[in-house]
Formats: structure tokens, sequence, C-alpha cells
């Protein structure tokens, strides 16, 4: 029987962890993302775990770097501002292969911005947001289920890749109650050894955790490797999900909570005789161009959503490649469209296209 | 023929990357000594800073992490909190403990974490060319201070040992130099103390050691010395100004 619970999103996120073999938790306050180091302080002690409230958002990443050397499974968690001042840890990470889990809970910004839901931090989550040529795996849920789901599947995707795996979410998924199906619980010592890891050498060769590459072919071979790793990544591990693709005319691209009120606007627009459809990108870096591109086969126009000025629009104009028109559709500071706003702007799209 | 001084086994045979006539290859003796004559290489885990020591992870022989610029105490806190078992030390820069990383060293030595912190002071960073730092002493020309260090302008220089003192959580905090032999003595058994501190489980022990710098300081290797013994140390007292009694002696 799967074990199930009624949970706000950032409390799933932070059980969803626990459940992974995540025992170790170093963070900083900062609306709206509170209830995760709430819930880990909580939890983790029962569990032999750490919670660890760090003196700034920039401790925090470096303790998660030190933890993860040490080959535990680790989270942080933040929003906007503090998820800036991780970027550096967060390429110390990528340059040095150590697995870890960042939840940024996003709020409004530029600045301080304000503590209400956005969608802002697209770039710097897609773009890998810190200094170099690095990429972090960015999971972008849209319910609370999708929170548990891809929290848990986000620690082994940053083992199994040896990469920072980012969870983009925003303060209505974090702060929103749903009934969710809880997964098996794994336990730290269970999960597979991690021979690379900083424990004490014992009677082995010294293991060495570094992102230091001085000579210029040796640094240049890193960064072919974090390539190569980032191309397999593509490959093998993007999702997204569709909607009533097959015979769209017109297709909303949005991600997170945004495609959960789109989803609504498809329908809308269907029963007015419009042939919406949805595409969702669940991984927003790997982006799903392929599923992209070939929507905008047929498509005679696509409508980009999203709770910021226009990001991901970029990701899907590149992957559209021109094959149809794109527009965007954004709103920010803590407001959302409704699905009606949504079928207005399908229908400006319509009649824009139509002439 | 007995051979009556040789390589610490932690320390690997690979080459220093400092200045001639620089102390830094003292200091990173004298821990490994302490590693060797504690036997604690086989569960110590290191973390090296940025600065002229950024690849001291090439030269002892324990598993190593590299944190970047100033957060070395971050890193060693999340090691040790995964293992709480292990032995962890850092050895940070002036430039790096006492600048970028001030609130690091702070925080965790009040959290009492209970690792080992070489404080390497040489007064001036070294690795970037020579700039000014937190320690540089009032009057001292660097590259960004030509005119000497003056306090209208930029300020005084910070006493980081005397600051961690006031903190409950470090346990052990001492200041050494390594400008003669009898002063190289005392930095070992300080070094000892520091990992013997961490070995009991008491907190946060950190050791500052005075460091010469003949190249940006633009003296010769002995001048410097002597710079160290006359200019420093007024400044930057030696002794101890926390230490628990059970590692008195």
């Amino acid at each position: 029987m799967p074990e199930k619970a009624f949970m706000k999103g950032n409390e799933a996120l932070a059980e969803a962890a626990i459940r992974a073999g995540c025992r170790y938790f170093f963070g900083y306050p900062i609306t709206p993302q509170s209830e995760i180091p709430h819930y880990m302080a909580k939890h983790l002690p029962r569990y032999g775990g750490v919670y660890l409230q760090s003196e700034s958002e920039v401790a925090a990443i470096n303790m998660v770097h030190g933890a993860s050397g040490a080959g535990a499974r680790v989270l942080t968690s933040s929003s906007g501002p503090g998820i800036s001042l991780k970027s550096e840890g967060i390429s110390f990470l990528a340059g040095a292969e150590l697995p870890a889990v960042i939840a940024n809970i996003m709020r409004g910004g530029p600045g301080l911005g304000n503590t209400q839901p956005s969608q802002a931090d697209y770039h710097q989550a897609t773009r890998g947001g810190g200094h170099g040529d690095y990429k972090t795996i960015v999971l972008a849920p849209y319910s609370v289920q999708e929170v548990v789901d891809l929290t848990y599947k986000a620690f082994h995707l940053a083992d199994n890749y040896r990469t920072p795996v980012i969870i983009l979410g925003d303060g209505f998924l974090g702060q929103m109650m749903e009934p969710v199906e809880l997964p098996q619980m794994i336990e730290p010592e269970d999960l597979p050894s991690k021979p690379w890891a900083t424990v004490g050498k014992g009677r082995r060769t010294r293991n060495i955790v570094t992102s230091l590459c001085l000579p210029p072919e040796e640094n240049d071979a890193l960064n072919r490797k974090l390539q190569k790793k980032y191309n397999l990544i593509s490959e093998k591990e993007t999702l997204v999900e569709t909607y009533l693709l097959e015979d769209a005319d017109y297709i909303i691209a949005a991600f997170g909570i945004t495609a959960r009120i789109a989803l609504a606007a498809v329908d809308l627009a269907r029963k007015e005789g419009i042939k919406a459809g949805l595409v969702r990108p669940i991984t927003l870096w790997p982006f799903p161009e392929k599923e992209l591109a070939k929507s905008a086969e047929n498509a005679k126009g696509i409508l980009t959503v999203e709770l910021n000025m226009g990001q991901m629009v970029d990701d899907v104009r590149l992957a559209v490649s021109g094959k149809a028109p794109v527009k965007f559709y954004g709103v920010t500071g803590g407001l959302f469209p409704t699905p009606k706003d949504i079928l207005t702007e399908i229908k400006k799209l319509e009649v824009a296209v139509n002439g | 023929m007995v051979r009556e001084f040789s390589r610490p086994k932690s320390l690997l045979p690979e080459n220093y990357l400092y200045c001639p006539g620089c102390t830094h290859g003292i200091i990173q003796r004298l821990v490994a000594e302490a590693l060797d004559e504690l036997n604690l290489t086989p569960k110590t885990v290191g973390v090296a800073a940025v600065g002229c020591s950024v690849t001291n992870f090439h030269l002892f022989d324990v598993d190593m992490q590299q944190a970047p610029h100033g957060r070395a105490p971050a890193v060693a806190t999340g090691v040790k909190r995964v293992l709480p078992d292990s032995t962890v030390f850092i050895y940070q820069g002036d430039g790096d403990l006492a600048a970028i990383g001030t609130a690091e060293i702070v925080h965790a030595a009040a959290r009492g974490e209970k690792i080992t912190v070489i404080f390497v002071n040489n007064a001036i960073f070294g690795m970037t060319g020579g700039q000014m730092a937190p320690t540089t002493i009032l009057g001292q020309k660097t590259t960004t201070s030509p005119y000497g260090r003056n306090k209208d302008v930029e300020g005084y220089p910070l006493r980081v040992s005397e600051m961690l003192a006031t903190i409950p959580g470090a346990v052990y905090v001492s200041r050494t130099s390594v400008h003669n032999p009898k002063h190289v003595n005392r930095t070992k058994k300080a070094i000892k103390k520091a990992f013997q501190v961490q070995e009991n489980g008491e907190g946060f022990a950190i050791v500052e050691v005075l460091s010469s710098c003949p190249t940006n300081w633009g003296l010769s290797p002995l001048d410097a010395l002597k710079w160290v013994e006359e200019k420093m140390i007024p400044y930057y007292p030696l002794g101890e100004f926390r230490t628990p009694s059970e590692v008195t002696n």
C-alpha cells in the first residue's frame, strides 16, 4: 500500500528528500521556502541526520560541498536572492563533479523583489547561474505529487551523473496543499558506495575533490568531459508532457504552476472550437527541443506563458527555429493569469496569424 | 648511518610551489609531522583554501577537498558533520580567512565545529600579487597600499586570534611564528595541540602562524624573517589565547 498524505509543497519536498536517503540539510531562512528547513529541522534528527542553519547562503552551499564530497546525499533550499548567493558554490559543485540537490522556490525579483510566486529565475537556473561552462539539471514540478516524485528522482540523477540538480518550484507550489503518495524510504546505507568520496584514505590512495585545474590542457579536458556528460544527460533525461497536441493548431508552452493553469485554458479553447494543445517541459535543462520542434511542424502559432517577462520563450524560439510564430504572455509580481486570460491571448495569436 | 631527518609520511614527494624563502613550506611540513606523530593520516580529510596554498592538496597524503575562496570552514563543517569520527583540518591564508572568509571562520568557531584550523598570516595577499590584506600592518607598503597602510584610509589590521578567543566555541586559540628554530618547535607543539583538541572532541581549534613573504614584501628571506620579529610580532603578539585544561602542558 502506498503511503498517502495531505501536504504543503515545501513539506512534501522535504519529506521526499528524506525518503530519497538525504540525511543532511544546510540552509538559511528565506521566504517562501521556509517550510523546507522547518520540516528538516524537526524530522532529520529522528533519522540520525543533521539539520544545520548556516550563517549565510554562501556558507550553506559550501557545507553542501563538504557533505557531498564526504559521500552523503545532501539538500539545500532557498529562493531567488539566496540562489544568487549560492551560485558561486553551485559552479564549484559542477566543476568538482559533486552531486547535490538545490531547491529554488522562486519569488519576485529582481533584487529584493517580493515574496510572491514567480518564475523569474528560469534563465539563472537553466544557464547554470554561476561562472564557467556548466549546466545543472533543472526539474520543474507542477503539482505537489510531482514535487515529491521529482525530488526523489533528483537525488538519483545527482548521484548518477555526479552533478548538482535544481528543483525549480515557485511560491504557489511551495505553499499549496494537495494529497500525495509518498515513495518508499531509502536507507542511506543501502545506497551504492561512492569510491571517489573524501572520507579518510585508510589504506587506499588518497582521493581529491577539486575544481582547480591549472594546466591549460587539463582544464580544457575537464570542460570537454563535462560537455560529454551534459550531452548524455540531454539524450537520456529530457522529460516533457504534452496535452491534446496531435491536432493542435495553437500550442501553449508553459512550465510549473503556469502549465497547470494553461491546461484549463486548453480545455476552454477546445470548448470554443479552437484546437489548442499544451507542451509542458518537466526538465527545463535539458530542454525538450525535439518535442517543441516536432509540435511546431503543423502548428499555426505558439504561445509561451510564464510568470516572468519572457525567459523560457527564448528556448522555445530556438527549438521552433522559425517553423511557427512564437508569442509571449507573462505577468510578474505574484500576479497570475487565469485560464480565461490565456484564452484571450490565444485568440489574439489566432487573429495575428490569420490576419 | 642513521637517518635523522626525513620527509614526513603525510607529505608527498612533490615540489612546493612556494617562492624561495617563503615559510609556508615549514608550516606545511609541521602539519604533516603532526598528522604522522598522532597517527591521524588514514582518517584525515583536509580542506585546501585559495591563495598561495591553493595547490597544497597535491602535497598532503590525505583525502582532500578544495574550497572556494574563504569558504574552507564551511566545507570542513559539511565534512565533519557527515563524518564525525574523522579528523578534519583546513589550511588558510590571511587573505582567505580574514577578508572574504571572515563570516565562515567566525561562525565555524561560534558553532564550536570540531575542526583544526591552520591560519597562515603573512600580512599580504601573496598569490594575487602582493595586495593589501586585512592583516597588513600600519605603514606597510603593498601594491594596493603603495604609500603605506594608513589607518585613516584603510583602517586597522585585524587581530583574528584575539577576536576568535572571545567565542566560547573556540577552545584552542594560539598564535605562533616560524621565524627561528625555537619558534618552529613551538609552532609544531601548537599544531599538535590543535589536532589533539579535535581528537578529544573539545571544539574548534586554530593556530595562527606568522609567516614571511620575501617576494611581496620586497625583502631577502633573512630580512623577511627579521621583519616578522620586529614588525609583525609587536602588533600580533605570540601566545595561547585560549586553552582547554585537558590539553595544557
